[in-house]
């Protein structure tokens, strides 16, 4: 068998409509006047990622890892704007000790974490940080909410930045896997 | 091997990079770094970094992004900026005007027992730099050249610029800056305008 045999075909089983959400999270992130949005190519944020990147009051980065995002943010925020950082939940492990600048500064930090690991998970290799994302995150101070339906993401997003510019805390929304449905492999 | 004239005091390379800071934002990257600017004078416009290895660039981009009215400056050493390798590329793509990173390069982990890092062993940070598409890049031997160095630093650049100090591999008496992170971030804001919450 050859590589692309072990993988049944993705392109045939994505679903066709676009959901909602990322555009209403989208509008909620220009309310709270979020102005720098740092990530990692995501298809569970692939929407969202397209809509502040043409964005014009938006400051998009690109990241080669996902703590890059942490640093920028806390950057951002000493210079008076306001950052969100977008990952996967395996880019969640590669921010612990970065996260300990923004825990350390009291700076704050919005972090929407798509989950993996975690609900019809067809990769095994995804399951380990995918358990561990919300118990590390806890580890470093972080504060950890979940949205596990669409209606739901929007409301905890809205909620986490108002805790986070308003009261400097670091919070963590988990986007439950099951709102982004299921990996068609 | 550190190298041919055996690096510049970097305590002087600092100190004559900031004579002259105006209304320069500083970012300092952990450890010695962070020792030589405080040594060279404390400011409520720098923020040092006492952890985060690999941040201080990023922090930069995130800073100098927030305010392009700005220069900002990131002193830091080779051993930090190695722990942000991936972050030159970062910074390259995002292409900032108003960021500049010195590297204090000993090419040694100076914190930890002087072991020869990646640039004592043929890594040049600032090719690499090049190489992602910094518009301007350099390295510099002499102190005689940082006074030129330090009014270029003041000049406005096309996009972010990287140049590399070869300095003395040593550990010099520390000069501490607070290590109170909260402190420090609140005093830098003020600086700039913005209150706590």
């Amino acid at each position: 068998m050859t590589p692309t045999e072990a993988i049944p075909d993705i392109q045939a089983k994505q679903p066709t409509s676009a959901p909602i959400w990322p555009c209403r999270l989208h509008q909620v992130l220009k309310a709270r006047a979020v102005r720098q949005v740092s990530y990692v190519p995501d298809a569970g944020h692939a929407i969202l990622i397209d809509l502040l990147i043409n964005d014009p009051d938006m400051t998009t980065n690109v990241l080669t890892t996902e703590e890059e995002g942490i640093a920028i943010a806390t950057g951002a925020w000493l210079g008076g704007q306001r950052a969100a950082v977008l990952m996967q939940s395996s880019g969640a492990g590669n921010c612990i000790n970065m996260l300990s600048l923004a825990v350390q500064t009291r700076t704050p930090l919005l972090l929407l974490i798509t989950m993996r690991g975690q609900w019809g998970e067809f990769n095994p290799w995804q399951v380990l940080m995918g358990q561990a994302t919300e118990p590390a995150l806890r580890a470093v101070g972080v504060t950890v909410f979940h949205a596990t339906t669409a209606e739901d993401v929007i409301a905890t997003v809205d909620q986490a930045a108002g805790m986070a510019f308003e009261a400097d805390q670091q919070i963590a929304v988990l986007i439950d896997q099951r709102v982004l449905g299921e990996k068609k492999w | 091997m550190v190298n041919e004239c055996n690096g510049m005091d970097r305590r002087e390379a600092v100190r004559i990079l900031l004579a002259e800071r105006k209304n320069t934002l500083v970012v300092t990257g952990l450890g010695s770094p962070s020792y030589d600017v405080h040594a060279a004078g404390d400011a409520d416009s720098t923020c040092y970094l006492w952890g985060a290895m690999g941040a201080a660039a990023l922090v930069g981009l995130g800073l100098a992004q927030a305010q392009p009215g700005h220069r900002v400056l990131v002193i830091t050493g080779d051993g930090e900026q190695l722990m942000g390798f991936g972050g030159l590329a970062t910074i390259a793509v995002a292409a900032p005007r108003n960021l500049d990173i010195i590297v204090l390069d000993n090419e040694h982990f100076g914190e930890t027992g002087m072991q020869v890092s990646h640039t004592g062993r043929g890594i040049a940070l600032d090719r690499i730099a090049a190489a992602a598409g910094f518009a301007e890049t350099g390295v510099f031997h002499h102190l005689d050249a940082l006074r030129q160095l330090a009014n270029r630093l003041q000049q406005a650049a096309q996009g972010p610029r990287l140049f590399v100090l070869k300095i003395k591999a040593e550990n010099l008496p520390r000069s501490l800056p607070p290590r109170d992170a909260v402190f420090i971030k609140n005093r830098f804001r003020a600086h700039l305008g913005f209150m706590p919450c």
